[in-house]
């Protein structure tokens, strides 16, 4: 056993238990905490794995925008857990029933995957990583990528239209005319009489 | 190098165009605001004619694979496409006119319309499993926000958060059923995997399918991934429901013809057993779930459960003939759904929708005109011949025949007979119950569609059936 499958294991385990702290955890906030805990390690592993691009990008993300989202909307929500724990006993036959199927079949498919005979992990056509996925995804990939960028732009047209709303009382900023304003058209320069003050 | 990329950006004109417009009418929109809504919606409808234009023009062009395999322009494509745009154009107008009415006008309806209607079109040429999940995303988020367009109701609002999180639950089983055969077969384009079979482990791929095939069964709302179906119909705005029943579902329709037997023709035996079960649990489901219903667009959407089940009786076939039978089946049921949705925007009482049984009480006396045209659709999604609602299923029926799955097709023929109480109760309602409450003005754009639909189920279809079934059968001997 080399210093690879240590790091391995030492890493999968925590992963796996950050996991079971994610839904065993009765806090919602340590329960994101375990969550960017999770990726951190999913990141190492694909330190291991060689994708070191996509361990960064893992990190930046998840930890860096999606995980402290959560974070915010967990901590600014007002949301009842106990009483969201308290149809729990209600579902949990059905739930068991399901994870049990569940568990069963993914034991099935582990004891298929040993004839599995392509690599695990991809060969690279560029040693470097970002330059090979670069190279993918401009080339072979172009129209995923160009879809990917639709979807996204849907998601933005979407997130518009179903929040933003004009208030008629509001004051809003006007560059252009903020811009244009000239010194005559709002100053004057007035000489004031002492003992009478400014007329109108 | 150059000329490849116009090539394939060429075969692949009308998505690009679609795109492209869909962008620029955004642009237009965000600078000149709502005021333009009406244009943009008739520009948006110029879009997609343009789009079928330019895909009639192609007609009769081999298949060609485009961008590396994930998408490609074929007879079943382009089938699919025009169908979809079709319905997309007459779903803009018919929105536009109702947002009109009840002040809700936003140039963003016609936009996202546009964009949903690209991602079906990528999805009907799908030839991958990533273009297959992009394009069912597209479409996805488009109708999930669709589906909420009407903001301040809070139904509307329900429906739309109910469909987005029902939907990211699916594509989540989706995803999980497409790592698996990616990892079992080492393959994502559809022709890969087929040729990758033999030699993979079936058990995995099998696993992973069956998973795929539950995201996809969420898709075109079939039972037991039904449940959303009902509150989203209720809910959502009346026009965006005639475009939900219609377009998407057939679709994912094709897209599932396309994966199953393109993809996977060697494990047909076991996707048979799968769909068999769908179909007939949404039969089931569709046709007593609907007995109960009081509000008319749950009943539509119990209907349109119902006729998920029978298209994929079609599908179970696992032939080419099975194929062309769901093209049929799927072009009237979406034609009469479109026109039983319009049929319920044509009028209202004080401004508030017909949408019980109640409101339609009598309907006969004070709107004889909508109470035909309404029978007449009912007649033809009961399957009364010689209207085109029998001729879909007849075509269903048969293939299942054929493949010899008797016993399912008359489980199927026994269910369209307790299907078709509803559809008649409706109208018994309409014609013979008590009640002359007069009705609102007749709003004329969703008169027309719902009598054009009308006269498609009935006299027209006698026409176009003759062309249609050697235009389907030409579809769909592409994946044979």
């Amino acid at each position: 056993m080399g210093l690879y499958d240590i790091a391995f294991y030492i890493i999968s385990a925590i992963t796996v238990l950050a996991a079971v702290g994610v839904v065993a955890a009765r806090n919602p906030v340590h329960a994101v905490l375990f969550l960017i805990l999770a990726f951190f390690n999913a990141a190492g592993l694909m330190v291991l794995m060689g994708a070191e691009f996509l361990a960064m990008l893992l990190v930046v993300v998840y930890v860096g925008a999606v995980a402290v989202l959560f974070l915010f909307v967990v901590m600014m929500l007002d949301v009842d857990f106990v009483r969201l724990r308290q149809g729990f006993a209600q579902y949990l036959p059905a739930g068991l029933v399901g994870a049990i199927v569940l568990l069963v079949e993914m034991l099935v498919v582990t004891q298929a995957a040993k004839d599995i005979r392509q690599p695990m992990v991809a060969e690279l056509r560029h040693p470097e990583n970002v330059r090979a996925i670069g190279y993918e995804l401009y080339t072979d990939y172009a129209f995923y990528f160009q879809a990917c960028g639709i979807i996204l732009l849907i998601a933005m047209i979407g997130a518009i239209v179903l929040t933003l709303r004009h208030h008629p009382n509001v004051r809003r900023q006007n560059i252009a005319r903020q811009v244009g304003r000239r010194r005559e058209d709002s100053m004057e320069i007035v000489s004031v009489k002492t003992g009478s003050g400014v007329e109108e | 190098m150059m000329d490849v990329l116009v090539q394939q950006l060429f075969f692949a004109g009308a998505e690009v165009w679609l795109a492209v417009m869909a962008m620029v009418l955004l642009v237009v929109g965000a600078f000149v605001g709502n005021r333009a809504t009406a244009a943009i919606s008739y520009a948006s409808v110029l879009v997609l004619a343009a789009a079928v234009a330019f895909i009639i023009g192609l007609n009769g062009h081999p298949r060609v694979s485009l961008f590396g395999g994930a998408i490609s322009t074929d007879a079943l494509a382009n089938f699919g496409r025009i169908m979809v745009f079709v319905t997309a154009a007459l779903a803009i107008v018919l929105g536009d006119r109702w947002m009109k009415r009840v002040g809700l006008q936003k140039f963003e309806y016609p936009v996202l319309m546009l964009l949903a209607a690209l991602g079906m079109s990528v999805m009907v040429s799908a030839n991958s499993l990533i273009s297959l999940y992009l394009g069912i995303e597209m479409q996805s988020l488009a109708l999930y926000v669709l589906a909420a367009f009407s903001r301040d109701n809070p139904k509307s609002s329900e429906a739309g958060l109910k469909y987005f999180v029902l939907g990211a639950l699916s594509s989540g089983l989706l995803l999980y059923g497409i790592s698996l055969i990616y990892g079992f077969t080492g393959q994502v384009g559809f022709a890969e995997i087929a040729n990758a079979l033999p030699t993979s482990s079936k058990v995995g791929v099998v696993f992973g399918l069956v998973f795929m095939l539950a995201g996809l069964a969420f898709k075109v709302s079939a039972a037991p991934f039904h449940m959303w179906t009902p509150d989203v119909y209720e809910g959502a705005p009346t026009p965006v429901v005639a475009f939900f029943s219609s377009a998407p579902k057939l679709a994912a329709m094709i897209l599932t013809a396309r994966v199953l037997t393109e993809g996977f023709a060697l494990a047909t035996p076991e996707w048979q057993q799968v769909l068999i079960v769908i179909a007939v649990l949404s039969m089931i489901f569709g046709s007593f779930g609907g007995l109960v219903q009081g509000n008319i667009k749950r009943l539509l959407a119990y209907s349109s459960i119902a006729n998920m089940g029978f298209a994929l009786v079609g599908l179970a076939a696992g032939t080419a003939a099975g194929v062309q039978s769901v093209l049929i089946y799927m072009v009237i049921y979406m034609l009469t759904s479109l026109g039983l949705f319009a049929g319920l925007l044509v009028t209202a009482r004080q401004g508030r929708p017909l949408e019980s049984f109640e409101d339609f009480a009598g309907l006969a006396k004070v709107r004889p005109g909508l109470a035909l045209v309404m029978t007449l659709l009912l007649f033809s999604a009961a399957g009364i011949p010689p209207l085109a609602g029998f001729w879909g299923k007849f075509f269903v029926f048969k293939a299942a025949l054929d493949a010899g799955l008797v016993w399912l097709a008359v489980i199927g023929v026994v269910l369209s007979v307790i299907a078709a109480f509803y559809y008649l109760k409706l109208i018994k309602v309409m014609w013979f119950d008590e009640g002359d409450r007069p009705v609102d003005g007749i709003a004329w754009d969703a008169g027309l569609v719902a009598l054009a639909m009308a006269l498609f189920v009935g006299p027209i279809s006698w026409f176009v059936l003759p062309v249609l079934e050697p235009w389907a059968l030409r579809a769909a001997a592409i994946l044979f």
